[in-house]
């Protein structure tokens, strides 16, 4: 299954990455607007840069195999796709009870506070490649298959 | 601008931001190295200060809504023919700091482009061009010694070659990258051009910064420099790469040595340089131990030894006003490769004065040099390289037709890699990752996507190449070499055209 | 191969789940007293409270069972198990036999010894049905008192409050939630329920309930002499393992039903997993029942593999809640109240004003424990610490302490293995 994968050794912290995620799920689908209005609605990136001195690098849900939030969601909002092996997220059923945020030790579960909902990387389904692959101006996030 | 010194009041950018696009995603603030934006905490925004910015346009490429524009600041002297507005800039600077002028990447002022007076031919009627998409054409070029005389003898296989010749360099195009050295640039752009020039089948030099171990992989690939200072030269440097290039001059600063600030020498610099870390890498202006034409041949043959005579040696010259008398000498001294390098070759760090005001164009060096080698019946003996603001494969193509074998390119490479000429290379702040090694900086060049952009270039160049040999009706660069009548001369005076060895247009 | 479950929690969807991961073919059935499959036991609280509907409460889709060639029997209670003929026994007599049992009954309620008990209006919250029984009688019920001070009472008293009932709590402990969380985050969740009308009175307990001659209920009588007027009492002390089927098969029994690294009983084809297991607790070592929704799945998963042929060693459970009071989020995990002189080191930060706190445990250069309230969008980059075991350098402490955890804390050989396995480094592939 295709994923993304992140490279510290070349992420230079520029953060398109988080404005074309967040541009991708909006609704406007414009930038300015869902940077100026839309985010006061909740609505944020599903992908985050960390920095440590010198070293940054963007991260975004790794739908793991064993997913750890998928353990912990009371509401089955978050479930494995057999076909696609992607962690997917049904906003429908989410209660908002953060335990998802808890479990996962990658941090990749952010809060949507304004809609009690959360935030997580869905991959871009509906695009060909993942928005911040497309967005990263030094290859910084490949975009590919390295299952086994 | 209150309180600020007077040089930086005639600063020469300004920021233009469009406020109506402007979404305060700070983008710009990180990617600029300068200082120029920040985070204009009273008014809740991004702001800039203008005095800083120095019209690199990082921040306007990645922009996500384009709302900077960088552009000249407008305020301009008094008109004044005489005392143009950057001869006054550069007198305030010296009368606030009492120091040299540095500048980085070559010459700009508007002295003549030889370049663009040339023209080429075409075939017409007589002469069909040639389709270079269905017949082969042939950019093979190799570097090294020719021979005289070339004998051959019956044996049991059928004809063989008795002559022994001399090592060459083989090359699949007649464009190299030029010598740029890891310290003045990002240890990943040497990556880079490594699998660059291997992938197009040309070389790349490591200039005097020496040559990291890990890149020893790609000697085949590699011309090992030693210049003045001697940096990095061991055994092993010397048996790694497919060729040694003694360089005495640069086209830039003629006369004297390479400049690399303390601020840029980390680590892994020193290294490979073998000098302390933070210590100022300065070459001396000769080499202390070649004092005449004599020393340079004991030099070479030196190199040679060292080489087991397995590798040509090159000596790379600026470009001056006797040059041919000193290629000449060079070639007598055994040199298998000249390399001559014009007055318009890019630098790291410079006097601004020195690479403004000496050396003299490639195109007249060259021509005066081949043509100087030919009356004294010894081109075959080593072949020509050149180097110095060769800008497209038009130039490439004409130089070869003023008699060079091949081309370095400098300042075109780290333009392929996104270099805008602001010319702050001596910083160390390149904000786009070219001429520093900062650990922050130097990883917004991604080796791999560098030299996919690198070997793009030559890959490119070498088409366009072959389109124009095609449409000359030939197809082997090999004819075009030294072949001055395929050349034409507009806009040139008499005497012009007499050093190239070029006719006027219509004659 | 024929893979029997009994009980409907999480920690049978995980174990289809985890069988299905290995064996693709063999029967599975499901056999439960609950008359609807598998929903979130956590979401009764949202669903008393309104916020959810009888149809959101289905952990799974209907298609789950369908595709993954899964029985379901509702409504069927077990009261037999013969280890040796490998058959369970219905209520009504009849044999279902197993090649693979999970025992996955969970918890049943405890029932303190509170006098006068029995009768109507007193209500557990444990069940959907429960629930749906107080959602009925809130609509006429005008004061209530929770007994128990835990997860399971302040929600229930959260969800009352939210129909306009006037809720009491009762709590035996000198503080409310005294098992999830320390005293200061304790006291600032009871300083929000107080806020919201909740009334929390704590060191005493329920001795008995005062029932009219009708028998209602008129109100609960505390330790302390002190009456508590309500029409109704809803009993929330805690859960206990439901270990009856696994002593009627005469399996081994500790705290909860005995089971090895593999979830196996002392039957190895006999599995248990979720609230009535008695597993490892992976930080302190100890062996104890972890009642938590997420050990109870990842107990089930294991199994389920483990059922299906696979030798996994199931790493050990770990407490962790999140929960939230009335708006105000808290999350808490590991060791959050170390015993004294046992080498933990403690770093609190609290924001009285803000409604803030974060609390860390550190145990020699781990981190084993914390809890967040209010601030806790970045719990989760704590939780990588605490599960992964990570080495905490003086430098990475003071990160944590500050609030900024990071990925990037990571040593740089786990996280390319996590986050970029396959890919080499600038130097590495030159």
């Amino acid at each position: 299954m295709k994923r993304v994968y992140p490279n510290k050794d070349f992420c230079i912290g520029c953060r398109l990455c988080e404005l074309a995620c967040l541009t991708a799920h909006s609704e406007s689908k414009d930038l300015i607007i869902a940077y100026t209005e839309e985010r006061l609605t909740g609505l944020a990136p599903c992908k985050a840069v960390y920095e440590n001195g010198p070293v940054c690098v963007s991260l975004s849900c790794r739908h793991c195999e064993d997913a750890f939030c998928v353990s912990t969601c009371i509401s089955g909002a978050l479930y494995k796709d057999k076909v696609s092996g992607k962690t997917m997220y049904n906003e429908s059923k989410c209660v908002g009870c953060w335990s998802c945020m808890m479990a996962c030790p990658y941090g990749a579960i952010k809060r949507n506070p304004v809609k009690k909902k959360i935030i997580k990387c869905d991959l871009c389904e509906g695009r060909e490649m993942p928005a911040c692959v497309e967005a990263c101006p030094n290859a910084a996030l490949v975009y590919e298959d390295r299952d086994e | 601008m209150l309180f600020k010194p007077l040089s930086q009041t005639f600063h020469d950018f300004i920021i233009d931001r469009d406020k109506d696009l402007c979404i305060n995603c700070k983008v710009c603030m990180r990617q600029c190295s300068y200082g120029a934006h920040f985070w204009d905490k009273a008014r809740q925004c991004v702001s800039h200060d203008n005095t800083k910015c120095v019209g690199c346009r990082r921040c306007e490429a990645f922009c996500p809504t384009g709302a900077l524009n960088i552009r000249y600041k407008q305020s301009e002297f008094r008109q004044n023919a005489l005392w143009r507005a950057e001869y006054i800039k550069n007198l305030y600077k010296q009368a606030d700091t009492g120091g040299v002028l540095l500048s980085g990447m070559g010459c700009p002022k508007p002295y003549p482009i030889y370049w663009d007076n040339l023209l080429l031919d075409a075939s017409q009627v007589t002469n069909p061009s040639i389709d270079p998409l269905r017949e082969p054409m042939e950019l093979r070029t190799y570097l090294g010694s020719k021979p005289d005389v070339l004998s051959f003898g019956k044996g049991k296989g059928g004809v063989t070659l008795k002559t022994e010749l001399a090592p060459q360099v083989k090359l699949e195009t007649p464009i190299l990258f030029s010598a740029m050295s890891f310290g003045a640039i990002n240890f990943n752009l040497h990556i880079a051009m490594a699998r660059a020039a291997t992938e197009t089948g040309t070389l790349y030099n490591t200039g005097e910064g020496g040559l990291h171990e890990s890149l020893y992989k790609y000697g085949k690939n590699t011309i090992v420099q030693v210049a003045s200072g001697r940096f990095g030269v061991h055994r092993e440097y010397l048996n790694a790469g497919a060729a040694i290039e003694i360089k005495i001059g640069q086209g830039a600063k003629p006369g004297i040595g390479g400049h690399l600030p303390g601020e840029k020498v980390d680590a892994r610099v020193s290294e490979t340089r073998m000098i302390p870390v933070g210590s100022d890498a300065l070459s001396p202006a000769p080499h202390h131990d070649i004092y005449s034409i004599e020393d340079l041949r004991q030099l070479i043959y030196a190199l040679k030894e060292a080489s087991e005579y397995k590798k040509p040696v090159s000596v790379k010259i600026a470009a001056v006003h006797n040059s041919a008398a000193i290629a000449s000498g060079i070639v007598r001294a055994g040199a298998d490769i000249v390399a001559i390098d014009g007055f318009r070759g890019g630098t790291g760090a410079a006097p601004t004065m020195i690479r403004d005001n000496v050396g003299i164009p490639i195109e007249l060096a060259l021509a005066a040099v081949d043509q100087r080698l030919r009356d004294e019946g010894i081109r075959n003996q080593a072949s020509l390289l050149i180097a110095g603001g060769v800008r497209c494969s038009a130039d490439v193509i004409k130089a070869i037709a003023l008699g060079a074998d091949a081309v370095y390119i400098g300042t075109a490479a780290l333009l392929s890699v996104g270099c805008t000429l602001c010319g702050r290379c001596y910083t160390g702040k390149c904000p786009w990752g070219i001429a520093t090694n900062d650990a922050k900086l130097a990883k917004r060049q991604n080796p791999e996507v560098a030299a996919k952009r690198m070997a793009n270039l030559i890959r490119a160049w070498s088409h366009e190449i072959e389109e124009m040999l095609g449409g000359m009706g030939l197809n082997s660069i090999e004819s075009v070499r030294g072949n001055r009548d395929k050349l034409r001369g507009v806009g040139l005076n008499q005497v012009e055209l007499d050093t190239l060895g070029v006719k006027p247009a219509g004659r | 191969m024929k893979y029997v479950i009994v009980g409907s929690g999480v920690a049978a969807i995980a174990a289809v789940e985890g069988i299905r991961k290995f064996d693709a073919k063999g029967k599975i059935v499901i056999v439960t007293e609950e008359e609807v499959p598998t929903y979130g036991r956590p979401l009764i609280s949202y669903f008393l409270a309104g916020k959810i509907g009888p149809e959101q409460l289905s952990l799974r889709p209907e298609s789950f069972y369908r595709d993954l060639g899964v029985e379901v029997k509702l409504g069927t209670r077990i009261s037999g198990l013969d280890t040796k003929a490998k058959k369970i026994t219905t209520e009504d007599n009849k044999k279902i036999s197993y090649d693979r049992l999970l025992l996955a009954t969970g918890g049943k309620p405890f029932v303190p010894p509170i006098g006068n008990i029995e009768g109507p209006d007193v209500y557990g919250f444990t069940t959907l049905a429960h629930a749906e029984a107080l959602q009925d009688a809130a609509g006429d019920l005008k004061k209530a008192v929770v007994v128990g001070g835990g997860m399971i009472g302040l929600k229930a008293a959260e969800g009352l409050s939210g129909r306009d009932v006037s809720v009491s709590v009762v709590e035996l402990a000198p503080r409310v939630l005294s098992a999830a969380m320390d005293e200061i985050s304790g006291n600032l969740l009871a300083r929000r329920l107080e806020e919201a009308g909740v009334k929390i009175f704590c060191n005493v307990s329920a001795k008995k309930i005062k029932r009219a001659k009708n028998g209602k209920v008129q109100g609960v009588v505390l330790s302390n002499g002190a009456t508590l007027s309500a029409g109704a009492v809803v009993v929330a002390v805690g859960v206990i393992p439901n270990t009856d089927l696994a002593k009627a098969g005469r399996l081994k029994v500790g705290r909860g039903v005995v089971v090895n690294e593999f979830l196996q009983t002392s039957d190895p084809k006999v599995y248990a997993a979720g609230d009535l297991a008695e597993v490892r607790d992976m930080l302190t070592g100890e062996a104890g029942v972890i009642p938590i929704w997420p050990n109870a799945y990842s107990q089930g998963h294991y199994a389920g593999k483990n059922m299906a042929g696979a030798k996994v060693p199931y790493p050990g459970s770990m407490p962790m809640n999140s929960i939230a009071f009335f708006g105000l989020p808290t999350v808490s995990v590991g060791i959050v109240n170390p015993k004294e002189g046992q080498g933990f080191e403690v770093v609190k930060e609290l924001n009285e004003e803000d409604q803030t706190y974060r609390k860390l445990v550190f145990r020699k250069d781990k981190l084993v424990g914390y809890v967040l309230v209010g601030d806790v969008d970045l719990a989760g980059l704590y939780t990588g610490f605490v599960r992964f075991s990570l080495p905490v350098d003086d430098e990475i402490k003071e990160k944590l302490i500050h609030g900024e955890p990071s990925a990037l804390l990571w040593p740089d050989e786990f996280f390319s293995q996590q986050w970029n396995p396959g890919a080499a480094t600038a130097l590495g592939s030159i």
